[in-house]
């Protein structure tokens, strides 16, 4: 499943990233690499974007980067 | 001998605060990640030796995509420090690692800072720093920079090694990448030794792993030959193929496969992960679903209210009377008994005191923007802001981190356009510089003060808050209509970081307040200056180079004249607002110095009696609030405009901008004054 099926206060663990170009870049470079733990912690109040837990920090990008995420469920 | 060291760190780790311990400097620091845009360079005090500590902007990986990362990385691979002070955020420690994962590649001594220990010690947590030295090859030292600890002991390290690196140690470095990649790499490391370059290759390791990684700029620095890249091309597809997946990913997975195994060795956490710390308590409120907007909404009221409010113009008007009467009158009668030219007196005290009087009242004002702005910068909020209105900025073409330089933009253009470097994609940079000028910058404030007093006396706030959303609203009607013509693309990404809340510490606010306070003094006393002198003087004169009577008669007269008539439409084609207006080039503030000198008022302050009594003649209420609106939108004073041309780095782009906002300012001010004739209110 992708992360964005996540919902708040649930996690899982990251298995690839699909896409490419800068924003893969990014993400990975942020810490979302395959293996990673993630926590969602919650939907902005406008409906995005979304802030996660990953590796100890908090993190923020949009459902349509979140949708690049595979994950599978804890 | 001189030494360089480089601070190198990931934004919001505290290199600007360790660049200020170190050098007794005193930079600006915040809460928000790509506080530094440049870089700065000071010499470190308490030590005999002449060491230069270079502050970089955050970066997250030396394979750079933003403004500000490539900044940080020419700097490193071209100019070669002696040594990289690594600064690293220990209360974030897996990913402040990935960078020194790069960093010790490089073939310049790293010493690593675990900076922010004393929070993670508060924590309960331990961090094993000699496991850290082990693994990763380099000397740690634990410091808090904002407490001072371990600073001198880092630079003394970087001292150390940049002094014995003369004799050639080899540093053993790690082994992090797996069997298959460090094959791959070998591979390549051969390839590239067989094969003649432009440019001898110092680090061959690296450039191997950069060209492995199909890294642009090394291959264009060292000229690689086509066939070459070519037989890299097949060493990569098979390790991609291997993996099922592209060399970033391999790379990177194996970089973080790396940090995860030697955390899980150097750091013992008590606290249980997941477990709420303060700042996620903070933010359960803060960025609630419910209640973020509320709070966002009430946080800028606050700001607004507090620094235009009663409180601001409290303090303004005391500052008012201060230079206004005591000041300019003391002078006055200085040059009276010292029996001063009558031109001279003029000069003095209408041309200087008058102009630069009228520009530092407000600097109260702007300082306490400056501290808000600041407070909301240290705390951590400005994040969560960007978190909250990306949505909702998104649908103008912006991007949340568009909101941290567009807030800034209230309280000056200039700093606010180097701050949109954060943004990583060139068409959100450059929409965010041009809609900047549209929020209503402190320079303008005086502006509106003089009419509003002249025009509005009975609901003064309420017309200026009118112009704030006035510029608000255009800047979200041109972001719309800037997407969808001239600046269309695909949605940039938005990915950042939102770091722990931070109580602000006074020093911090202080420093950041000072700076802005001092910043906008010396333009009085530098621009300002220089302006009402010449205005005076262009005032004064005809082209002939005779004193005139009537400053109708003068240079100032003809020119304004000339251009007058562009502005008629707009209910005040009178030479006097014209040049006015002209003059606001050199900053907005000078507008109102200059109708102060061009109707022969020296205290030119935004309630002086005589000057709203001449408004009052040559002006309605509607084309007082025309030319209002004409000065919020129109081009922005020279010190934005240069800022503007150094971002967008395009002639193009810049005089795109500016005759954009010129032409819309004129547009909207027409259908203000036309429109409320219409409506029979003119």
């Amino acid at each position: 499943m992708s992360l964005k099926e996540l919902k708040p206060g649930e996690k899982g663990i990251i298995i690839k990233i699909s896409g490419e170009g800068a924003v893969k870049r990014r993400l990975m470079d942020m810490g979302v690499t395959r293996g990673a733990e993630v926590l969602v912690r919650k939907v902005a109040p406008l409906g995005d974007p979304i802030e996660v837990n990953i590796r100890g920090y908090e993190l923020t990008f949009r459902k349509s980067e979140a949708e690049n995420i595979l994950v599978e469920k804890m | 001998m001189q030494y360089r060291f480089a601070l190198v760190g990931n934004p919001n780790c505290g290199k600007t605060t360790m660049f200020n311990e170190i050098t007794g400097n005193t930079q600006y620091v915040g809460n928000w990640p790509g506080v530094t845009i440049e870089k700065k360079e000071g010499k470190a005090r308490k030590f005999k030796e002449d060491i230069r500590i270079i502050d970089l902007p955050g970066i997250y990986s030396l394979s750079p995509y933003s403004m500000e990362e490539i900044i940080a990385r020419d700097y490193i691979l071209d100019e070669k420090p002696d040594v990289v002070i690594n600064i690293v955020d220990a209360t974030n420690i897996e990913r402040n690692l990935y960078l020194t994962t790069q960093l010790i590649e490089l073939d310049i001594p790293v010493v690593v800072a675990l900076n922010i220990i004393d929070e993670v010690e508060a924590r309960g947590d331990k961090i094993y720093t000699e496991i850290l030295e082990k693994s990763l090859g380099v000397p740690v030292i634990c410091t808090s920079a904002s407490k001072g600890r371990g600073v001198d002991e880092v630079v003394q390290k970087a001292l150390e090694i940049a002094q014995a690196a003369a004799s050639k140690d080899e540093i053993a470095k790690p082994v992090m990448f797996d069997e298959k990649v460090e094959k791959s790499i070998a591979k390549v490391q051969e390839l590239v030794a067989s094969y003649p370059l432009k440019k001898k290759i110092h680090n061959v390791r690296w450039s191997s792993l950069k060209l492995l990684e199909g890294d642009e700029r090394e291959i264009e620095k060292f000229g690689v030959p086509e066939k070459l890249l070519e037989d890299i091309k097949i060493i990569r597809d098979e390790l991609e193929r291997e993996y099922d997946n592209d060399i970033e990913t391999v790379i990177a997975d194996n970089r973080y496969r790396f940090i995860s195994d030697v955390v899980s060795k150097a750091v013992r956490r008590k606290s249980r992960q997941g477990e709420l710390t303060v700042s996620d308590k903070i933010d359960k409120v803060v960025t609630n679903r419910i209640l973020a907007i509320p709070i966002f909404l009430l946080v800028m009221f606050a700001v607004f209210h507090v620094t235009f409010g009663e409180i601001g113009s409290f303090i303004v008007d005391w500052v008012d009377v201060f230079i206004n009467e005591t000041v300019a009158g003391f002078i006055s009668e200085l040059l009276v008994s010292a029996g001063a030219a009558e031109w001279l007196h003029e000069l003095i005290v209408s041309g200087i005191i008058g102009g630069m009087g009228s520009m530092l009242v407000f600097v109260p004002q702007i300082m306490i923007l400056f501290f808000f702005i600041s407070l909301l910068e240290d705390s951590g909020y400005m994040a969560r802001a960007a978190f909250v209105m990306d949505r909702l900025l998104r649908k103008f073409g912006l991007s949340g981190k568009s909101f941290i330089p567009m807030f800034m933009g209230f309280g000056c253009s200039t700093p606010a356009v180097m701050a949109t470097r954060t943004l990583e994609n060139d068409k959100d940079r450059k929409l965010t510089i041009m809609l900047i000028p549209f929020m209503s910058c402190s320079a303008r404030l005086p502006v509106y003060a003089l009419f509003t007093s002249a025009f509005f006396a009975k609901n003064q706030s309420l017309v200026i808050f009118s112009i704030y959303v006035l510029g608000i609203v255009v800047a979200v009607l041109s972001g719309i209509l800037l997407k969808n013509t001239v600046l269309k693309g695909e949605t940039a990404p938005f990915v950042m970081e939102l770091p722990p809340y931070r109580i602000p510490t006074l020093k911090g606010v202080g420093i950041h307040m000072l700076d802005r306070g001092k910043t906008f003094v010396k333009k009085a006393g530098t621009v300002i200056f220089s302006a009402s002198v010449v205005i005076f003087f262009l005032q004064s004169f005809n082209f002939s180079l005779q004193m005139v009577e009537d400053p109708g008669d003068s240079m100032f007269g003809a020119i304004g004249k000339l251009i007058a008539p562009i502005f008629a439409p707009l209910g005040f084609g009178n030479w006097k607002p014209a040049v006015a207006l002209l003059t606001g080039f050199v900053a907005k503030e000078v507008v109102v110095a200059t109708m102060g000198i061009l109707h022969g008022i020296g205290e030119a302050a935004e309630d002086s009696v005589e000057l709203v009594g001449a408004l009052q003649s040559s002006f309605t209420p509607l084309s007082a609030y025309a030319f209002m609106a004409f000065t919020l939108l129109y081009l922005p004073c020279v010190a934005a405009f240069a800022a503007i041309k150094r971002e967008m780095n395009s002639w193009k782009w810049t005089l795109f901008t500016i005759g954009y906002q010129t032409a819309f300012a004129w547009i909207v001010a027409f259908i203000i004054f036309q429109g409320g004739r219409l409506l029979g209110l003119g």
